[in-house]
């Protein structure tokens, strides 16, 4: 669960990560108020969860509170890369004199957080990687160690600090770790992290991921969780399937993570185009099926519905009532294709037969179906 | 023949008496594991389809003799605490297939069970299954058919879709191994070539990846330095995922420029690697490798 930028600078503030004076703002009056306290020149942010932010407009400056109201009034009605801005963070102006890279996130190949540090700055990681791969300091810490302040040593180094900062530097790297066990964080990422004109460090921007499957040890963020859902995303994950939206028109229900993907793809490969991903798990039943046909069925974009089941614990029989229950509810508001193999295969072909349904045993055949289906709409 | 495990591993189930412990407990039993224990705390005395229950593993191992391997069904909150009683109850290899479990926790033992030298296969995996003689897992043991294709996967249903591909082509598999769809896992692609490289009754390799993390580039990477190679055909699944999305398992997100369908069948290929663009692909491209 990614977190917003303010929230995510509310966590470091309190394990004393100096970040810059300021707060958030949900309504330009509010911005008017939090620019007056700040004094100065302020920076207006949009509070988006979508990257790119500064490149899509949603970072402005504002020389005085009334100008403030007007960039925050500007951003509030916007949106950015197709998501409504709900709120601005306005903070002071920092003076930079050189910006800076450093995140602590979780190596899959060493199984271990590691710092990225770098003297680069200000860019996406992605772009640091790509243009200065040699540029990234790569610091590891075993989890069942801890941080401990050499640490700090090494990133002086890379991010070419001077010494006199040695103390902030290592407060920071061991703040960021304790955020990161604390807070079930896979990212606590400070880009840039800046050294001011007057010599300070300061992170300008933050970003906290937070561990999916530790949510329900941070009853205050599991609240939060699924705020960033498209509508439709938010309905299907409330009836409990994974789920994920995409552009296409050919509806995809597949029963695991890897099946569903491998069925929008072949969808791709047989020159069709998925709507979802929607994966209703091992061993759903009858009713789990119905829900999620009759979600698909009333998928707006969607033109065809194509259901790949390989039954183990999931029982083709129960899929088949499933199917027959949503059609009952809802009608046959598009062609569905099925294609189930398996666990009482042969049961679940019958009661779809007796209701007119086609199904298909082998997995092309029935993509390339639904891919039919979809052009002739 | 096959890799982890075979006729002669004696299995133990952590959380046997729960639902799906039970359940499948019944299952590895039809399908021939030697299922020689459980546990279930404060059970002690139960039998579970004829499986003594025991409240520790080394009160089974007291009463049961020697174990190698355990299977974990206990709930996300308590499986880290039945990994860290299997590694110190000198297992083997253990099998975790609790989904779920929070990152840092897996973290914390996955490091721990290496540095002693155990095997952990996921978390939040199907298990793995040597073909005729032992299933430590949750997949339907009869789409495998007996043969010398090893199968590593990050996958569940669509590794059982894979298998049934291979098996109307007339290929079998040695061994299945199911490496967990978290975003990390005991074991990765490295790891289980590299046993399925000694092992004699193992011709090629399929491989089955997806988005997410950089498994399978470093894999490539490593297959390019190999001197001595067993063929492999890879299938990657997420062609179509959009990036910053978690596509069900919580390992398959594309994030920070990492983990996306081209870099994974790029680097697979500048490799010498064959990415099929279907599952009913990689039957004809393992085909064309080994006749």
């Amino acid at each position: 669960m990614k977190l917003y930028e303010y929230e995510a600078k509310n966590i470091a503030k309190q394990y004393g990560v100096p970040v810059p004076r300021g707060r958030v703002a949900f309504t330009p009056l509010e911005a008017r108020q939090v620019a007056s306290e700040v004094g100065g020149e302020v920076v207006v942010k949009a509070q988006v969860l979508v990257g790119g932010r500064g490149l899509a407009g949603g970072v402005k400056f504002a020389s005085s509170p009334e100008e403030a109201v007007e960039v925050a009034s500007r951003l509030l009605s916007s949106e950015i890369r197709g998501v409504k801005v709900s709120a601005v963070l306005v903070e002071e102006k920092i003076c930079i004199s050189r910006e800076l890279y450093l995140s602590l996130t979780i190596d899959r190949a060493a199984r271990k957080p590691v710092f990225l540090v770098s003297e680069m700055g200000g860019v996406e990681i992605e772009d640091l990687a790509r243009r200065y791969p040699g540029k990234i300091k790569r610091i590891y810490i075993d989890p069942e160690v801890g941080y401990t302040s050499y640490m700090a040593r090494i990133a002086l180094t890379a991010l070419n600090l001077p010494w006199s900062l040695i103390g902030d530097l290592d407060s920071l790297l061991k703040s960021m770790y304790r955020i990161m066990v604390e807070y079930d964080a896979e990212l606590v990422e400070f880009n840039p992290l800046v050294l001011t004109c007057d010599g300070r460090v300061v992170a300008v921007d933050a970003k906290i991921i937070v561990d999916d499957n530790s949510l329900q040890r941070h009853p205050e963020l599991q609240k939060l969780h699924g705020r960033e859902y498209l509508d439709f995303e938010r309905r299907a994950k409330e009836l409990g399937f994974s789920y994920v939206e995409l552009d296409g028109d050919i509806g995809v229900i597949s029963n695991g993570a890897g099946l569903t993907m491998a069925t929008m793809d072949s969808i791709l490969y047989y020159g069709g185009r998925p709507a979802n991903f929607l994966d209703i798990g091992g061993g759903a039943t009858r009713d789990r099926v119905k829900e999620a046909v009759k979600l698909m069925l009333q998928h707006p974009r969607s033109r065809v519905l194509l259901v790949n089941i390989f039954g183990g614990i999931t029982r083709c029989d129960e899929v088949a009532l499933g199917i027959v229950d949503a059609l009952g509810e809802v009608g046959g508001l598009k062609p569905i294709i099925v294609r189930m193999l398996g666990t009482n295969e042969e049961e679940g072909r019958r009661i779809l037969r007796e209701h007119n349904i086609d199904s298909y045993v082998e997995m092309d055949e029935a993509v390339k179906a639904a891919v039919e289906a979809s052009r002739r709409g | 023949m096959g890799i982890l495990v075979d006729s002669s591993t004696r299995v133990i189930v952590q959380g046997i008496t729960g639902r799906e412990g039970a359940f499948h407990t019944k299952l590895m039993l039809d399908y021939g594991t030697k299922i020689v224990a459980g546990t279930s705390p404060g059970k002690r005395g139960m039998y579970v389809h004829g499986v003594p229950v025991y409240n520790t593993i080394e009160e089974a191992i007291r009463e049961q003799g020697f174990i190698d391997a355990s299977i974990v069904f206990v709930p996300a909150r308590f499986a880290p605490d039945a990994v860290y009683e299997a590694v110190d109850s000198g297992l083997k290899t253990v099998v975790v297939i609790t989904e779920g479990i929070p990152l840092h926790d897996e973290l914390k033992f996955i490091n721990y069970a290496r540095k002693k030298g155990v095997v952990i296969v996921g978390p939040n995996t199907p298990g793995l299954l040597t073909v005729g003689e032992c299933k430590l897992g949750i997949m339907p043991g009869h789409v495998f058919k007996r043969g010398s294709i090893g199968l590593v996967s990050r996958s569940g249903t669509l590794t059982y879709e894979i298998a049934r591909e291979l098996g109307k082509q007339g290929f079998g598999v040695s061994t299945v191994v199911g490496l967990g769809g978290d975003p990390v896992t005991g074991l990765d692609f490295i790891d289980v070539y590299d046993m399925f490289l000694r092992d004699q009754g193992t011709e090629a390799v399929v491989l089955v990846g997806e988005i997410g993390g950089d498994a399978e580039e470093r894999f490539a990477l490593y297959y390019r330095g190999l001197s001595v190679r067993k063929p492999v055909v890879a299938y990657i699944a997420g062609r179509t995922a959009p990036p910053g999305k978690r596509m069900g398992h919580a390992g398959a997100i594309i994030s920070m420029g990492i983990g996306d369908y081209s870099s994974k069948r790029r680097t697979l290929e500048e490799s010498g690697i064959i990415v099929a663009d279907t599952p009913s692909q990689i039957p004809s491209l393992l085909g064309s490798l080994l006749r």
